[in-house]
């Protein structure tokens, strides 16, 4: 049987990039608890100087980086199960997006700023 | 032989209403829905928490008040239902990984697992909110 094969084949890398996200994401959330529940008592100093620490601040960009695009493969798997008018749809992903682009530039403001 | 008759629609799609009232979902499907619900929840709570990762990381002050405000009851609540949905969507995927790699698809193992992923989440809940405060 011939079967002519359409589409802009991305779903394999979204769902790829999905594990790979997720991946990071559980390592990051990992270390995080073993360094939150250490012990020592979280103040301001404490918390202050845990970010100010390179490796916190790339690993938690790496998280960033990670969990905004994991969400955007979700949150479009969401919209393409229950917005079934295309126009809503594509305005409600190209508002996730934004949300999405936001939220991490945000991100960066927070570590860097 | 009619074949137009056993001509079957497509596409199809799950609807919300079929999901909450109509199919009646074995304990892999509650766990599935879980996870799309706490993904969305996450992902919706994510300006405040982010907000709050702001706030506390601006001032000394800035914390203090950010630890005060935690401990509010209504705060505190829902901070505890986001540690949820974030237990229950990291156990969840994690089985996910598992089914990926083809590892626990046979039923009985498959509703074993996801009762194990639903108690995990929630005695990660109770014992990570109980440290947190």
């Amino acid at each position: 049987m011939n079967r002519v094969v359409t589409g802009a084949h991305y779903g394999l890398r979204d769902w790829l990039a999905q594990r790979v996200t997720a991946a990071i994401m559980a390592v990051y959330t990992v270390i995080a608890l073993v360094v939150l529940l250490s012990g020592v008592p979280i103040t301001y100093s404490v918390w202050h100087d845990l970010f100010s620490q390179g490796w916190m601040r790339v690993a938690t960009l790496l998280f960033a980086a990670s969990l905004a695009w994991h969400a955007w493969v979700g949150v479009r798997d969401i919209l393409m199960d229950y917005v079934k008018p295309d126009g809503l749809r594509l305005a409600l992903q190209v508002a996730v997006l934004l949300v999405i682009a936001a939220y991490f530039g945000w991100a960066i403001e927070i570590l860097w700023g | 032989m009619s074949q137009a008759a056993v001509k079957k629609t497509r596409p199809k799609y799950l609807s919300l209403q079929a999901l909450l009232f109509e199919i009646r979902l074995p304990v892999p499907g509650w766990v599935s829905i879980l996870h799309r619900v706490s993904g969305a929840l996450l992902f919706l709570a994510m300006v405040w928490l982010l907000w709050m990762l702001d706030r506390s990381l601006s001032s000394e002050e800035g914390f203090e008040r950010v630890r005060h405000y935690a401990g509010l009851w209504p705060v505190k609540l829902s901070l505890l239902v986001l540690l949820w949905a974030y237990a229950h969507h990291f156990c969840a995927g994690i089985r996910y990984l598992f089914l990926d790699l083809d590892k626990g698809i046979d039923k009985a193992t498959a509703r074993l697992t996801s009762w194990i992923v639903l108690a995990t989440s929630l005695a990660l809940t109770a014992v990570l909110g109980w440290k947190l405060w």
